[in-house]
């Protein structure tokens, strides 16, 4: 590992160290009661729901016979990023949705986290788990620092291959670091992974660069034609951009935050506070509405979410939405806002929202919530402008990169995708599923060239 | 990454972990599925003179969640056709020329012998393994156990295999003798090289309370089976190490079996003198997947050790087993229940309680309470601190040990459901450091009073000075 310079840490005095880890680590007697429950099922289910298809029973098998090194190859092995998936994967929809369990009425096995048990305890103690093969000489540069990169260098170090990695943040991790609940993971839980996957092989990170499409000015930029002339292989990691607005009268202005905004400075802006907020109204429907209602309740705000269809219709998980409900968000659906209200002195006092009838407003039945804070989760713009810059790049009528789904190569035969730029939004496994699908095909690739 | 192959009687194998003789190496197909998923040897169903078998055939014990604790069979040896099995080990010798293929052969004449052996060694077989040890329906036909039983028969027919073979030859004994090391011995005598053990135990594993038929019911009636399974496991480890520390027994290469699951049992096996180990009733309940844990965790451990091949490992635990009489009376351990763990079941109160020495109280309740709920004595002092248990009611429910009356038996630490919580640690004791019970019968301190009149007379004459 080279690093060219310090990493930024995460400074303490972030509001994200007020939350409690709802699901903490087990203990080696937890873990191995918990295991010994698994049934060892033969072709589990488990394994099918699993985006990067982690072989569950036998690591949990592992995790029982005392072997937990060998759980934690097991896992890895499939999903580099099995640490972080431990904490932030929604298994109830994935792997433990599908448990056996399940179909006999009783609680599923709670696979996330015996993942966690066994992948911490070993890195923890024997962080040299792999040995990658011998430099090959081949460079290629990753753009971006979210789990797609971060998986697909480790995997690439893991073959020899030299990394560098552009991060247009000053800390790295993309959403992994910035985006994740803080009650199911902390910011330097994914940085610890990160260092870790660094220490892997000859991967160097670069923060506060952006890869632009035209000419770079400045240090703090680098350009897609550089990158394309001076590696021999591109994997774009760009994951989405910045919260869309609603485009509604008092949307600018202090006390309404687009969600990843808020969110990002919870999780890592060291002594940012809410200063006295007691009610705030979340509008969305979608898992990040759920996070940041969900976060703002477990910091003593009232929430009052709002959504524009029916509960049976949100994209959010239910899971997700019964847990935020126990912890006191209130969901209103069938509401549109249609203005946030703000006083003479501009600090936001409500927002007024309509009924709506299969997500259109009805006219003449507005109503009002009090808020002083108003966080907006109805999507995210995308980033993938720079991707055209690479040529034979394209993007898709909602902005995601095109790529061949069995290999992650785009239209330029040096350049691989992955993660949410490509999928459009989906979860830190599937970054990390499509990252090994464009590794093995980039080490092919690789290795057919002279 | 240690040394995980081994040399049995001078047959390498790529490592220690074979299938015993039982349903998973009925055939070839079987035996190169478990070759592909990492085992490295196989003995083969038993072969002879083709049976024929009953159904319904095993029995199994649960014990509370715990499925097939125990599994009991009433299965005879293979019902295929010799001609097919030897037709498949010929194949799976020629696609695995490495792995190590074990012709466990059962038959009754010394021609019979003659015969079987010369067939499966043109077969290919790298080790020959004769089956004295089937407790049920060939042992009654003057084979299997009938066999293992009687030492002089057993030598008789080992040395006619011996005199046959050109392979080395393993006997595999049964368990349900009074002394292994009467078989052992013959074994050695015999001339054969090596020894497995143990096969399985006489057993009838339940009886259908409805019918008044025992289990595995067969029509409207049963039979004694043979016990194996993770229950059994230390019946074999003793059984096992009885002759890794005999004088004469432990010149034997020794394959150790019964109720090996994982990389754990294995290694104690091994630790107590076994070369190779064998399993069954593990890959009959979840296949032959197993062994990639059993590899792994094994190489692992060893690693973790410094040891680089698992010869290292081999009778490491042997010197330790002692007669009782050599053991150290001055060791001394009270039972110490960690606070920050306890759930407060109080499973350990209760066996000490009815099952112990009444020596973990309760907190909270005062002398009189304590009395009434059966203690005898009362801890000189009732410790003072705060519980942080997840799940208890702080304090309220975590008991206390009262370190002088504790004997350090280990029951509450066993009972207790959350491991680590009870720990044994070690305290001084009062009896003269490091003595025996050997020690004081040679020095005739081996007297200890309050027991029958007549015994107290005699030793008063032996020893007049002994209080
Ligand atoms: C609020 C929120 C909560 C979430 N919770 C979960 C969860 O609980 N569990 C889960 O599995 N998933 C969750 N997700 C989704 C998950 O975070 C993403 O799927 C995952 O991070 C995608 O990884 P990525 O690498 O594709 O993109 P990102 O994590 O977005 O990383 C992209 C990185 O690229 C950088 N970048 C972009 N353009 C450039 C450029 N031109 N030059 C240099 N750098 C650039 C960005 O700064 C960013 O750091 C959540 C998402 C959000 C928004
Ligand atoms: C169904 C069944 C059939 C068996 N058949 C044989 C056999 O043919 N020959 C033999 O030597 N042992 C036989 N055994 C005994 C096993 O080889 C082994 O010694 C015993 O099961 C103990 O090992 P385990 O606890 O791993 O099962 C059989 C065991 C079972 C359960
Ligand atoms: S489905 Fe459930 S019980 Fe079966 S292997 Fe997977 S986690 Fe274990
Ligand atoms: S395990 Fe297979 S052979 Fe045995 S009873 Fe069940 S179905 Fe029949
Ligand atoms: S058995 Fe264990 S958990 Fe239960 S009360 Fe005793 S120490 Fe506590």
């Amino acid at each position: 590992m080279r690093v060219m310079q310090p990493r930024p840490a995460l400074p303490p005095g972030r509001l994200e160290e007020k939350f409690d880890d709802k699901k903490p680590r087990y203990d080696a007697a937890e873990a191995v009661a918990e295991a010994n429950r698994c049934l060892y099922c033969s072709d589990a289910p488990c394994i099918a729901a699993c985006p990067t298809g982690i072989d569950i029973p036998t690591f949990i098998h592992k995790i029982a016979t005392g072997n937990t090194k060998g759980a934690a190859r097991t896992i890895l092995s499939a999903n580099i990023l099995g640490a972080s998936c431990a904490q932030a994967c929604p298994v109830e929809v994935l792997c433990a949705g599908a448990c056996v369990y399940n179909l006999w009425g009783r609680e599923p096995i709670q696979i996330g986290r015996l993942q966690r048990f066994a992948v911490e305890t070993t890195l923890e103690k024997a962080p040299r788990l792999f040995q990658p093969n011998p430099r090959t000489g081949k460079k290629i540069a990753l753009v971006g620092s979210g789990p797609a990169s971060i998986a697909a260098a480790g995997l690439l170090a893991l073959e020899g291959h030299t990394c560098v990695i552009f991060e247009r943040k000053e800390l790295p991790g993309g959403l992994n670091t910035l985006g994740i609940a803080p009650y199911k993971m902390k910011g330097p839980d994914a940085i610890r992974e990160l260092e870790w996957i660094l220490s892997l092989g000859d991967i160097e990170l670069r923060t506060g660069v952006e890869v632009v499409g035209g000419r770079a000015s400045g240090p703090r930029q680098i350009s897609a034609e550089e990158l394309i002339s001076q590696y021999d292989a591109v994997f774009l990691g760009l994951g989405l951009g910045a919260d869309s607005k609603i485009g509604i009268e008092g949307e600018d202005g202090p006390g309404v935050w687009g969600a990843v905004d808020l969110i990002e400075r919870i999780k890592a802006q060291p002594g940012f506070a809410l200063g006295g907020v007691k009610r705030a109204v979340v509008v969305g429907g979608g898992n990040t509405a759920l996070d940041i209602a969900h976060e703002l309740s477990l910091l003593g705000v009232e929430v009052d979410m709002v959504y524009r269809r029916s509960e049976a219709e949100m994209s959010g998980y239910r899971h997700e939405l019964d847990g935020a409900r126990k912890d006191g968000v209130r969901l209103i659906e069938n509401r549109q806002p249609v203005a946030v209200l703000r006083d003479e002195a501009g600090k936001v006092t409500g927002v007024r929202v309509q009924r709506t009838e299969g997500g259109r407003p009805l006219p003449g039945t507005d109503e009002v919530i009090s808020a002083d804070l108003v966080a907006v989760a109805i999507g995210q713009n995308r980033a993938t402008q720079v991707a055209l810059a690479f040529p034979g790049v394209q993007l898709d009528a909602k902005g995601r990169v095109v790529v061949d789904p069995k290999t992650h190569r785009t239209g330029n035969p040096k350049v691989w995708s992955g993660g949410d730029c490509v999928n459009g939004g989906k979860e830190v496994v599937n970054a990390a599923a499509e990252a090994r699908t464009a590794v093995r095909d980039i080490v092919a690739a690789l290795s057919g060239r002279p | 990454m240690a040394d995980l192959s081994i040399d049995f009687c001078g047959v390498r194998s790529p490592n220690p972990f074979w299938l015993a003789s039982a349903p998973p190496t009925n055939t070839g197909d079987q035996i190169m599925r478990a070759f592909d998923a990492g085992w490295g040897g196989a003995v083969w169903k038993t072969l002879g003179n083709p049976i024929v078998n009953v159904s319904s055939r095993f029995g199994g014990v649960d014990y509370g969640n715990t499925r097939l604790m125990g599994l009991n069979n009433i299965e005879l040896i293979t019902d295929r056709p010799l001609e097919v099995n030897l037709r498949e080990m010929r194949l799976v010798k020629k696609r695995y020329p490495k792995h190590t293929v074990i012709a466990s052969l059962m038959v009754e004449t010394k021609e019979e012998w003659r015969e079987i052996i010369h067939k499966v060694e043109d077969a290919g077989a790298d080790l020959l393994e004769l089956n004295f040890g089937c407790p049920h329906g060939m042992c009654e036909r003057g084979m299997g156990s009938a066999v293992g039983n009687e030492p002089r028969v057993l030598q008789e027919i080992a040395s006619w295999a011996v005199e046959f073979a050109k392979t080395p030859v393993i006997v595999k004994l049964t368990p349900n003798v009074g002394d292994i090391t009467e078989p052992g011995e013959a074994v050695v005598r015999s001339g054969a090289p090596a020894a497995s053990l143990i096969n399985t135990v006489k057993s009838i594993v339940g009886v259908d309370l409805d019918t008044f038929v025992p289990l595995p019911k067969v029509g409207n009636a049963s039979t004694n089976g043979g016990y194996c399974g993770p229950a059994v496991k230390p019946i074999a480890l003793h059984l096992l190490s009885q002759l890794a520390r005999h004088p004469e027994c432990s010149k034997l290469t020794l394959s150790g079996i019964g109720g090996i699951s994982n990389w754990r049992d294995a290694a104690e096996f091994i630790a107590l003198g076994a070369t190779s180990v064998q399993v069954c009733t593990a890959v009959m309940h979840y296949g032959y997947r197993i062994v990639e844990d059993m590899i792994e965790g094994l190489n692992d451990y060893l690693d973790e050790k410094g040891m680089r091949s698992v010869s290292e490992l081999r009778g490491r635990a042997v010197p330790q087993y002692k007669e009782w009489g050599e053991l150290d009376l001055s060791y001394r351990v009270v039972a110490d229940i960690d606070e920050r763990t306890c759930i407060g079941c109080q499973l350990c109160y209760v066996a000490c309680m009815d099952g112990g020495h009444q020596c973990i109280h309760l907190p909270g309740r005062s002398e009189e309470e304590a009395r009434r709920a059966g203690h005898t004595h009362l801890p000189r002092e009732i410790p003072d601190r705060v519980v942080t248990a997840k799940a208890g009611t702080p304090g309220a429910r975590v008991p206390f040990v009262d370190d002088d009356e504790c004997i350090g038996c280990n029951l509450c630490a066993l009972v207790c459901p959350v491991p680590g919580t009870i720990s044994m640690k070690q305290v001084p004791s009062d009896r003269p450091p490091g003595e025996t019970w050997n020690d004081r019968v040679t020095k005739g301190t081996d007297f200890v009073p309050g027991g029958l009149d007549v015994t107290a007379a005699v030793r008063a004459k032996k020893a007049p000075k002994q209080a």
